[in-house]
């Protein structure tokens, strides 16, 4: 098995939300999703907001949602650095849900530029909470 | 006639009562520091490694621009981030902070203004009495300090550089060496810059990977980039000092603990003294009575 998997490591500002050896990563780049294999080449990506989803040595399939940042690969290591960061198996569904509905609400109300924007960030969020968590529990609905 | 033994015991009574809070308080910020130092140590990781990747951008992509990184001339505005405590009681804390941010203000000699933007409500209150030109201030940020917080703060000094209203930009805060000790700190962090040894070694790097790939290109990763290394430079000020403020209040009510044990201890003696000094009076008194109705019998 050596030779084909490589560490990779999520962090964010208030904790190492993972470090494993890992097979193949996807992670949402800033122009489509972008899948990092073993003694991949230098590369620095943006990340948005979105999902990322890593294969373990043993074919287990785990999903992650970001809140955008930045991924770095070099030396067969990827660190990804992201403002928060969840495991598909942590995130709360029903809640992602509420605050999925909460922004949109905000969203109708069409209020100011700032609070539209941001209503609009709440919502590509909890859109990627969602679609990790019921990827996580294999039952993915789409949207 | 010295206090009475009634007026003794009414004093120990009241300072046993402050004892009892001081010692509450200083437990209390002694848990407190230690998740402040756990909080700080889980964001070294992040900030340490974005230092890197910033350094090695900025040493690769010469070329590249960006307003945070781009440096201002000529400099005539150049702000102060004070972040201070939201309560006292913590000792000289936040006099300390607060004096940290005079001096490196009066010994720029440059024809410059200085404006603050205060964290903390002990430092937006100090600086608003004495007419400071403040920029901006957010206080009641609690004791459990979050990344959002970080994050408004930092797009606040962001704006502040991209609109001209500041020059260059400082953050004043206590860097935390342990319980008894908090070095108050000004660190520049507006235009970015990074420590000299990492940029070193990632000009070293960069002699030796041409083959860096940018995605989707250089701009756009600094432009996601820079701000959110900003902003972890202002959340990591914000633990050290919230860190260092749980440390200064810790010793400030373990001293005050102590002072108050000492109090009681002298207070008791007295009391004792003055109790013994009563009975010897009473005492004299009866006997001298029973010495006069003796005589008077005879």
């Amino acid at each position: 098995m050596a030779g084909n998997t490589f560490l990779l490591e999520v962090v964010t500002p208030e904790r190492i939300a993972l470090s494993e050896e890992v097979k193949f990563v996807v992670v949402p780049a800033m122009e489509g999703e972008l899948g990092i294999l073993s003694n991949h080449a230098p590369i620095v990506a943006g990340l948005k907001i979105g999902v990322l989803r890593y294969t373990q040595p043993n074919g287990e399939v785990h999903y992650m949602a970001l809140s955008g940042g930045l991924m770095e690969v070099i030396d067969n290591e990827a660190k990804v650095l992201a403002e928060t960061a969840e495991h598909g198996r942590e995130i709360d569904l029903l809640r992602a849900k509420a605050a999925k509905e909460r922004a949109e609400r905000r969203l109708a109300e069409r209020k100011d530029q700032i609070s539209y924007v941001r209503a609009q960030m709440a919502l590509l969020r909890a859109l990627a909470r969602i679609k990790a968590s019921e990827l996580e529990r294999g039952g993915y609905s789409g949207y | 006639m010295a206090k009475g033994v009634r007026d003794y015991k009414r004093r120990i009574r009241s300072v046993n009562n402050t004892m009892q809070i001081t010692k509450a308080m200083k437990m209390v910020a002694a848990a407190k520091l230690r998740r402040a130092q756990e909080r700080a140590e889980a964001s070294r990781p992040y900030t340490g490694k974005l230092q890197e990747v910033v350094a090695r951008l900025v040493a690769m992509a010469v070329q590249a621009k960006h307003p945070l990184l781009e440096r201002h001339d000529p400099i005539k505005k150049v702000t102060y981030v004070v972040i201070t405590a939201d309560r006292g009681l913590c000792g000289a804390f936040n006099a300390n902070i607060i004096r940290k941010a005079i001096e490196a203000i009066s010994q720029d000699e440059r024809p410059v203004e200085a404006g603050i933007v205060a964290v903390g409500r002990k430092g937006r209150d100090f600086f608003r009495k004495r007419g400071y030109n403040m920029q901006g201030d957010f206080i009641n940020l609690g004791d459990k300090l979050d990344y959002t917080q970080a994050r408004e703060i930092g797009q606040f000094i962001a704006q502040l550089y991209e609109e001209g209203a500041a020059d260059e930009v400082y953050l004043v805060y206590a860097h935390f060496v342990n319980a008894m000790r908090q070095v108050p700190t000004v660190q520049k962090v507006l235009p970015i810059e990074t420590p000299e040894e990492i940029t070193a070694e990632a000009e070293e790097f960069a002699k030796f990977a041409p083959d860096y790939i940018y995605e989707p290109n250089v701009e756009e990763i600094l432009i996601s980039v820079l701000p959110r290394y900003l902003m972890s430079l202002v959340y990591h000020a914000m633990l050290e000092s919230k860190a260092s403020e749980h440390g200064a209040r810790m010793t400030a009510m373990g001293n005050a603990t102590d002072n108050a044990s000492e109090l009681v201890q002298v207070l008791t003696l007295e009391m004792n003294k003055a109790r013994q000094a009563a009975i010897t009076a009473e005492i004299i008194e009866i006997s001298s009575g029973a010495e006069a109705l003796k005589k008077g019998g005879k």
